[in-house]
């Protein structure tokens, strides 16, 4: 068997570093493979740099017509899985056609790049960014390796944040006000707002607060949305009594939240919502639902 | 059958929850023994979810409760060691609030915000601040109160209090009070609350548990009175106030009375008494089920109290005018409150009273507004036949005698009388008793008519029969009742005789009303009192010689004549007679021989008509006869007649030994020591005769009867006889006699046919001992007796 192995092995082993990997931030990101792995983390305008060496396998040497590396951002929709469409490509040659006999290590650098749209990992989309590497080969085919990182863009504190006040009820029956701080809320951000019961004649159980990620992909009648709950947070225990004003106070930072990406490159949007629940003792429920908009604060600021 | 099941059902939930409890408390022990913060936190808040159940009675959630503290004390100690070993405080407070559930995350903020508060690194009141607010977020009632009650228990000794070591800057103090009040008034809605939700037929049962939750919301006023801060300032400006605000808007009847009782139980004394007004104010605002007059009593007794505890704090009862306040509230609750029971009722004004007399002990006119306004109250309607009322009346009429031990003082009370005819007849006699029972214990004098005249008024109950109560029978209550009225009769006395006898005449024209069953008790006293008038203005006359007085001893005779008379209706026969007998005597003392003469014909009469027991008849005619030697008033004549009647009277006596006696009592009658003019030793000498001859026929009657000769105890009394008037010197009293009738004793005694009888051996051996010992004194008694041999 090992013969065979060794037929499909491939010629060389690429590896890439970056320049500055060591001092780079790092997060943890979930692969296709459901392992997660670590992986360096730039934002736009950073010039991403680094090293690529190429080591024959042993000892063969390696012939090809020419290196390059290629930084692409891609959207791949999982209905059309392996189809990728690259929103950035940048291409950098390494070497001209020739032989490669002992390890090689190339420079590269992409400077100031534009990266405008966040790395994602949603329901039925994926963003992301990668480096590839290609030796193309008259024979054999090309050798091709890839490599991920992460994007993650900061965005300014919203000069308008509105809070978000609004009175719902359902005749005779419920009667509420809500009120959360803000409108926008970055990633580690805290909820404070409460909820002032102005009529109660339903046998109220309990309250919840949901965060809840609305992603919608594709466009036109072909516009899929999946909807997910990412938090679910207890507000009230009990029936209430009109009069009385429950406080909301929700840390989101234990939550695994991105910023709001509206319209990503016309393939997808991705949306956060508070939800508000109240089940009544016949686990009916009543909910009203306000979008908040999400953004990544730097995080030094 | 159905309640036990849901018993059983609860055991079994709570042992449930007990194990769920503990299962998660061993692995947050492991936690916190290995520092995990993070494993430590989700297993409390895995711990703390066992509290989230519905199914379990207060009873049972609270033992559920009670374990769950113990853990949390574990783990406080842990989060403040966790501070220590770098984890900032302000991080761990907010990483509690990461828990999704409500409940245990609440747990978890109190018990890390009371590490907070400990490690001073934010002002108290700020931490306080946060945790009060953030518990609305339980609005079950249950697990709210215990939340709440925990974050009390958590809080209580981190107050920013004054002298605290948590207090901050400026009006630190109203931080605290603040805190406070804002818990109690959560906690006690959600009480409140507890009332009305879930199905109608479980109402009792909720009312049962609530009262069995009710410390934890009261514990909120414990701990506002341990607040150093509050002084009577904030206490008057804004503790108060918005306690009542609380008690009144909630609206619950437990609730009302359960805090206004708490309020009136945990502050001081002098708070009271400095808001007074404010906290009367809100009593008729509450409910019209609450019991405000337990409240209200309760205030009352606690003001009495206080009041009693030393003089000094009277002048501020004075300065805050406690009495017109309370008068006033009481006024306002009776009439906010219709239906409230007439014991409720008499219940206030039985407090306000005990009140008044404890602070206002010389304003009897206060007394008398109270009992005027209680008049008012009871006057059309039904006479009071409810236990308790009438209980609290007694007590309301018992209270003044009680503290000015002297009738005389509730008499001066015109509204006294008015109380008492709203009584009925069982209460009203008892009341008549207690009135009687303090003047005797207090030994009160009464000394005008016009006061024995509203006394008697007063305790007409046990004067006269009330309308309807004709039961005959002469019970031990009754006897007891008649003598006490006895007794009074007793105490009513006036220097003045004039007074005195027109108190006499009232008590008589009283007790005159009160039929034949009370007379027995009744007229003997008065008789009594009134002899005992006679002879002090017999004294009096000697000194002062007034006829000008109205007051004369014929008069008060004739009036106790017919007073007498009143006793003839009923068969006392014996009793009258020695009440004739009685003022015979008195008449005697006077010198009135023509009223003394009419006495003894009345006595006579009656002995003549009414007397027919035999028995009766001895101890009559022994009562007569030693009445009438005393008299020393009668002329020859009178005297003659009556005597001989007596030795008649005598004479004729069923039994020969009792003719035998009261024949030799006779011979008394003819000869007085220190009266000249009775000394007959002829008729002394036929009276011995006489009853020496009766005796010898008795001694004849046993031998013809039994065969055998009766005692020789007649014979030696005669003896005695003998032996007395020859020692006072009765010339027809011989020594030969003497000696004979020894001889005559001598003889029956050593008879065959006599029985031994050791009491005469006994009497006939001191009677000759008595010879002896004279004759041995020497002197001219002892050769007297030299003569006499045996």
């Amino acid at each position: 068997m090992n013969y065979i192995i060794g037929a499909f092995k491939p010629a060389c082993s690429i590896t890439v570093s970056f320049g500055d990997g060591k001092s780079r931030k790092q997060v943890a990101l979930k692969k296709d493979n459901g392992k997660t792995v670590l992986m360096p983390v730039f934002h736009s305008q950073d010039t991403i740099s680094g090293k690529i060496s190429i080591e024959p396998n042993s000892g063969k040497k390696v012939e090809h017509n020419g290196i390059k590396v290629e930084l692409l951002g891609q959207i791949e929709m999982y209905f059309d899985r392996g189809n990728f469409y690259d929103f950035t490509s940048l291409v950098r040659e390494l070497d001209v056609p020739g032989e490669i006999y002992e390890r090689k290590t190339f420079p590269f650098e992409f400077s100031t790049v534009e990266m405008p749209y966040e790395t994602y990992n949603g329901a039925n989309v994926r963003l992301r960014y990668v480096l590839k590497v290609s030796i193309s080969r008259n024979y054999g085919g090309s050798i091709v390796e890839y490599q991920d990182f992460v994007v993650r863009n900061y965005a300014p504190t919203p000069s308008i944040n509105n809070s978000i006040k609004m009175e719902v009820g359902i005749e005779d029956c419920l009667h509420i006000e809500f009120e959360y701080n803000k409108s926008k809320y970055h990633l580690k951000d805290v909820i404070v707002g409460k909820i002032y019961f102005l009529l109660v004649r339903i046998k109220i159980k309990n309250m919840d607060l949901e965060i809840r990620r609305r992603e919608s992909t594709g466009s036109g009648s072909n516009t899929h949305v999946e909807t997910e709950t990412l938090a679910k947070f207890e507000l009230m225990d009990g029936a209430p009594v009109r009069g009385e004003s429950i406080p909301i106070r929700l840390f989101l930072s234990p939550y695994e939240l991105a910023p709001t990406y509206s319209n990503i490159n016309n393939k997808f949007s991705v949306k956060y919502y508070l939800n508000l629940v109240l089940v009544d003792e016949e686990d009916r429920r009543y909910f009203k639902q306000q979008e908040i908009t999400m953004y990544r604060l730097s995080e030094t600021s | 059958m159905i309640s036990d099941g849901v018993v059983e059902d609860e055991e079994k939930w709570l042992s449930a929850g007990i194990a769920g409890l503990q299962q998660n408390a061993f692995y947050m022990h492991r936690a916190l023994d290995s520092n995990n913060l993070k494993d430590a936190l989700k297993y409390s808040a895995q711990m703390l979810s066992e509290l989230r159940t519905s199914r379990l009675s207060p009873h049972k959630y609270y033992e559920l409760y009670m374990r769950a503290f113990d853990e949390l004390r574990k783990l406080e100690i842990f989060f403040k060691e966790e501070t220590g070993r770098g984890c900032s405080i302000v991080e761990l407070y907010e990483l509690v609030q990461h828990a999704g559930n409500i409940l245990p995350r609440l747990y978890l903020l109190c018990t890390v915000g009371s590490v907070y508060i400990k490690s001073k690194e934010a002002p108290a009141k700020d931490v306080l601040k946060d945790l009060v607010e953030m518990c609305r977020g339980i609005q079950h009632p249950l697990r709210g109160l215990f939340l709440r009650s925990y974050l009390s228990q958590v809080s209580r000794d981190k107050l920013p209090d004054i002298g605290s070591e948590y207090e901050g800057d400026a009006d630190t103090v109203m931080d605290a009070v603040e805190f406070v009040l804002q818990n109690f008034t959560e906690m006690n809605k959600l009480w409140v609350r507890m009332q009305h939700q879930g199905p109608a037929r479980e109402k009792d049962k909720r009312g049962k548990e609530r009262g069995e939750l009710r410390d934890l919301v009261g514990k909120n006023l414990h701990v506002l009175s341990q607040i150093e801060g509050v002084d009577l300032e904030m206490y008057k400006e804004i503790v108060l106030p918005r306690v009542l605000e609380q008690v009144v808007n909630c609206k619950d009847e437990l609730a009302q009375y359960y805090l206004m009782d708490c309020i009136i139980q945990v502050f001081p004394d002098e708070y009271h008494l400095q808001t007074l007004e404010t906290l009367l104010n809100a009593c008729p605002q509450l409910q019209a089920s609450v019991d405000v007059e337990t409240v209200l009593s309760r205030l009352m007794e606690r003001l009495s109290n206080y009041a009693a505890s030393g003089s000094e704090v009277l002048p501020e009862f004075f300065q805050v005018e406690a009495f017109a306040k309370l008068n006033n509230a009481i006024g306002k609750v009776i009439e906010a409150q219709e239906n409230m029971p007439i014991a409720g009722v008499v219940t206030l004004y039985a407090s306000l009273l005990k009140f008044t007399l404890q602070v206002h002990p010389d304003r009897l006119d206060y007394i008398d507004q109270i009992l005027g306004a209680c008049v008012k109250k009871l006057s059309g309607r039904e006479k009071l036949d409810e236990s308790k009322a009438t209980k609290q009346i007694v007590a309301l009429l018992s209270a003044p005698l009680e503290k000015y031990k002297d009738i005389d003082t509730a008499l001066n009370l015109s509204n006294y009388p008015r109380i008492m005819e709203c009584l009925n007849d069982g209460t009203h006699k008892e009341m008549a008793n207690v009135i009687v029972q303090n003047i005797m214990k207090n030994k009160t004098c009464i000394s005008t008519a016009e006061k024995v005249d509203a006394l008697f008024e007063l305790i007409k109950g046990l004067i006269r029969d009330l309308d309807g109560d004709t039961h005959d029978e002469l019970d031990e209550d009754f006897i007891e009742e008649q003598n006490s009225v006895a007794r009074l009769i007793q105490m009513l006395h006036s220097d003045d005789p004039e007074e005195m006898l027109k108190v006499i005449q009232t008590v008589r024209k009283h007790i005159l009303t009160g039929g034949r069953k009370r007379h027995p008790y009744t007229v003997p006293p008065l008789i009594f009192s009134s002899l005992k008038l006679v002879r002090r203005l017999e004294r009096q006359d000697e000194s002062v010689s007034g006829d000008e007085v109205s007051t004369t001893p014929k008069k008060i005779f004739q009036l106790v004549t017919q007073t007498i008379e009143a006793l003839t209706s009923i068969p006392v026969p014996e009793l009258a007679l020695g009440l004739y007998l009685q003022c015979a005597e008195a008449a005697n003392d006077c010198d009135l021989e023509p009223v003394a003469y009419e006495f003894f014909t009345q006595a006579y009469i009656l002995y003549e008509e009414e007397i027919t027991d035999s028995k009766t008849q001895v101890t009559s005619i022994h009562l007569i006869i030693g009445t009438l030697q005393r008299m020393h008033v009668f002329g020859v004549e009178n005297r003659d007649a009556l005597t001989h009647k007596a030795t008649g009277y005598s004479a004729k006596l069923l039994k020969k030994p009792d003719q035998c006696r009261a024949v030799y009592a006779c011979s008394h009658l003819f000869w007085l020591d220190d009266h000249d003019s009775i000394r007959d030793g002829e008729r002394v000498l036929l009276c011995l005769k006489r009853s020496l001859r009766i005796a010898n026929a008795v001694q004849q009657m046993a031998n013809a009867t039994r065969g055998s000769s009766g005692s020789a105890l007649l014979f030696i009394e005669i003896l005695n006889k003998y032996l007395y008037f020859y020692e006072k010197g009765v010339s027809q009293i011989t020594v030969e006699s003497i000696q004979d009738l020894i001889k005559l004793i001598r003889n029956e005694m050593q008879g065959d046919a006599s029985p031994s009888d050791p009491a005469a051996d006994a009497f006939l051996a001191s009677t000759l001992l008595y010879i002896q010992f004279q004759k041995d004194k020497g002197g001219a008694v002892g050769d007297k007796y030299m003569l006499i041999t045996d």
